[in-house]
């Protein structure tokens, strides 16, 4: 059974509709990259999925249960966690009471979760009492993923990872994302690096104009002359 | 001596004792600020309200025959704080809450917290007339005087026990604050959701919740200011609203939704009242002996009469918002 399965999904902000029948399904072992031009609906896709916009039709199956239009305070307890691609750390707060706010929906003891975190990211272990507002950009996304994934997640969603990051981190982010996939946690990302991001990619989606234009695994999107020719430059 | 222990009496004793008041008045303002981005007015009626619970409760105890060693009003504190929080939490789900969930902009939720004031403040008169009523009809205010004539001094310091209490308990109260927003869960919490309310909720903060905490922490350290207040002039169904805009002035001193920065915001504004209208020719008089008669000193020499108390929280204010917008603490601009 796939972990979350999107069918025909349409939604907006009021007013028409952005997405017109998203079709995304992901395995608790898949790396889920969506890709497409600018206004293709790419991260009303995840916001979607995470209950910030009404979803009017279609249904969201996560766990096979439906949760579209539930709130973030019922689907992080689900399993379910989304890292924004802005503003996705609190800036006044420490490194280590952003990751505590990741886990607010916890009620056991997350010390063991919070020592995977700081495992995975060594950097954070040491700015553990800094303010996440004094960290450079790459190190801020270490904290905003580290905080999506204090809940525990079965499936992480992040929304442009890489956005604004020197190639260093972009390969860096990539690669703890791999990392996070193998320790049992599904993926769902949206990404600009399309080429980079769809190669370690076990399903990709090509969205525009809120639709799946084309769907298969990452190496098969990118070895699509088509796929290449209209959405990954050439 | 005797001209310092004059310039504690008259600065430091009541600068702080206005400067605790403030402060906790400016806590509320500038938590409801962080969490719900719109400027509360009716706070004033919060610690009014507040005030006149704990009057209630002091005369209901008194009529009991309960006694105690302290001041009945900061016995009945706890109660009419309990009392007050729940009111708060009423007035946010009768008022403010439909106003949210049709997605209001904060100018009308301040608009509406105008209308919330002006109502509050019309059911006290209701009741309660527009007379004023003391504390202390059925007990009497201790005041106690430190004679200091072993250093020199003619005059003692003088501190009532209220004022005494006031400063303790507001001592207290900013700790226990400190505590919350810095150990526990749901204030830690608060803090995010000041911080980046998308962000909260995007992690799971229960948002709904964070948002009747605050209304609780509002009006308890409402009711804590109100209750002081009256404790320590009198109690009157215009008690706060006279010192709102103090109290405001308070909250963006010290960075709208910055705790700390209000109480610092709140301190400073109460010394500097204090000071602005400190009679500087008692200090200064023995120059009196030294200056030429041409340059005699008046009577009295403040940098702003007692009537325009007021306005010296209004240059602090504009100051302020001229050279550091944000406040001391660097909060929200707006």
């Amino acid at each position: 059974m796939a972990l979350i399965e999107l069918k025909h999904v349409v939604g907006g902000y009021g007013g028409a509709p952005i997405l017109n029948g998203v079709n995304i399904a992901i395995e608790p072992h898949d790396i889920g990259v969506i890709v497409g031009p600018n206004g293709a609906g790419k991260s009303t896709t995840l916001k979607a999925i995470f209950g910030l916009l009404k979803v009017t039709g279609g249904t969201i199956e996560f766990g096979g249960e439906n949760v579209a239009n539930s709130l973030p305070d019922r689907l992080v307890p689900k399993g379910l966690s989304f890292v924004p691609q802005e503003k996705n750390v609190f800036t006044s707060m420490s490194v280590e009471e952003n990751l505590e706010m990741g886990a607010f929906t916890r009620k056991d003891d997350f010390r063991a979760t919070m020592a995977w975190v700081y495992e995975m990211f060594p950097v954070l272990a040491e700015k553990r009492r800094q303010p996440a507002g004094e960290l450079s950009g790459g190190q801020r996304q270490m904290v905003a993923m580290g905080r999506a994934l204090m809940s525990k997640p079965r499936l992480l969603m992040l929304d442009e990872p890489s956005a604004g990051l020197s190639p260093r981190y972009v390969i860096e982010i990539f690669e703890t994302i791999v990392r996070v996939n193998k320790e049992g946690v599904g993926i769902l990302m949206v990404e600009q690096n399309a080429r980079q991001a769809l190669a370690f990619a076990s399903k990709g989606f090509v969205l525009a104009s809120g639709q799946n234009r084309f769907t298969g695994t990452g190496p098969e999107l990118i070895a699509d002359p088509e796929v290449a020719k209209s959405f990954l430059g050439g | 001596m005797t001209e310092l222990i004059f310039f504690i009496n008259q600065v430091v004793i009541s600068g702080a004792v206005l400067g605790c008041i403030y402060a906790l008045g400016a806590v509320g303002i500038t938590l409801v600020f962080g969490i719900l981005r719109f400027a509360h007015f009716a706070h004033s009626e919060l610690m009014t309200s507040g005030a006149f619970f704990a009057f209630l409760l002091a005369g209901a105890f008194a009529a009991w025959g309960i006694t105690a060693p302290i001041p009945m009003g900061f016995v009945v504190l706890p109660i009419a704080m309990v009392i007050s929080a729940i009111f708060a939490l009423g007035i946010d789900k009768g008022f403010y809450a439909p106003l949210r969930k049709r997605g209001a902009k904060p100018v009308t939720l301040l608009i509406a917290s105008i209308g919330v004031t002006l109502m509050v403040q019309g059911l006290i008169r209701l009741f309660f007339g527009a007379g004023s009523y003391s504390f202390f009809e059925t007990e009497t205010k201790d005041v106690f005087r430190v004679d200091l004539s072993a250093f020199g001094s003619t005059r003692p310091l003088v501190i009532t026990e209220p004022q005494l209490l006031m400063i303790v308990v507001t001592a207290l109260s900013v700790i226990a604050l400190h505590l919350f927003l810095t150990r526990s869960r749901l204030g830690k919490a608060m803090r995010a959701m000041a911080d980046n309310a998308d962000l909260a909720q995007v992690s799971g903060i229960n948002t709904a919740l964070v948002v009747r905490v605050t209304w609780i922490i509002a009006g308890a350290l409402g009711c804590m200011a109100g209750t002081m207040l009256a404790l320590d002039v009198t109690l009157k169904p215009d008690l706060a609203f006279n010192i709102i805009i103090p109290i405001f002035a308070a909250a963006i001193v010290g960075g709208l939704g910055q705790a700390y920065g209000a109480i610092a915001g709140g301190l400073l504004i109460g010394f500097a009242e204090s000071l602005a209208v400190f009679n500087w020719t008692m200090v200064l008089r023995p120059l009196n002996a030294i200056l030429p008669e041409w340059l005699q000193l008046p009577a009295t020499l403040a940098f702003v009469p007692t009537e325009y108390k007021l306005t010296v929280a209004f240059v602090i204010l504009v100051v302020t918002l001229l050279v550091r917008p944000t406040g001391i603490f660097k909060g929200a601009s707006s």
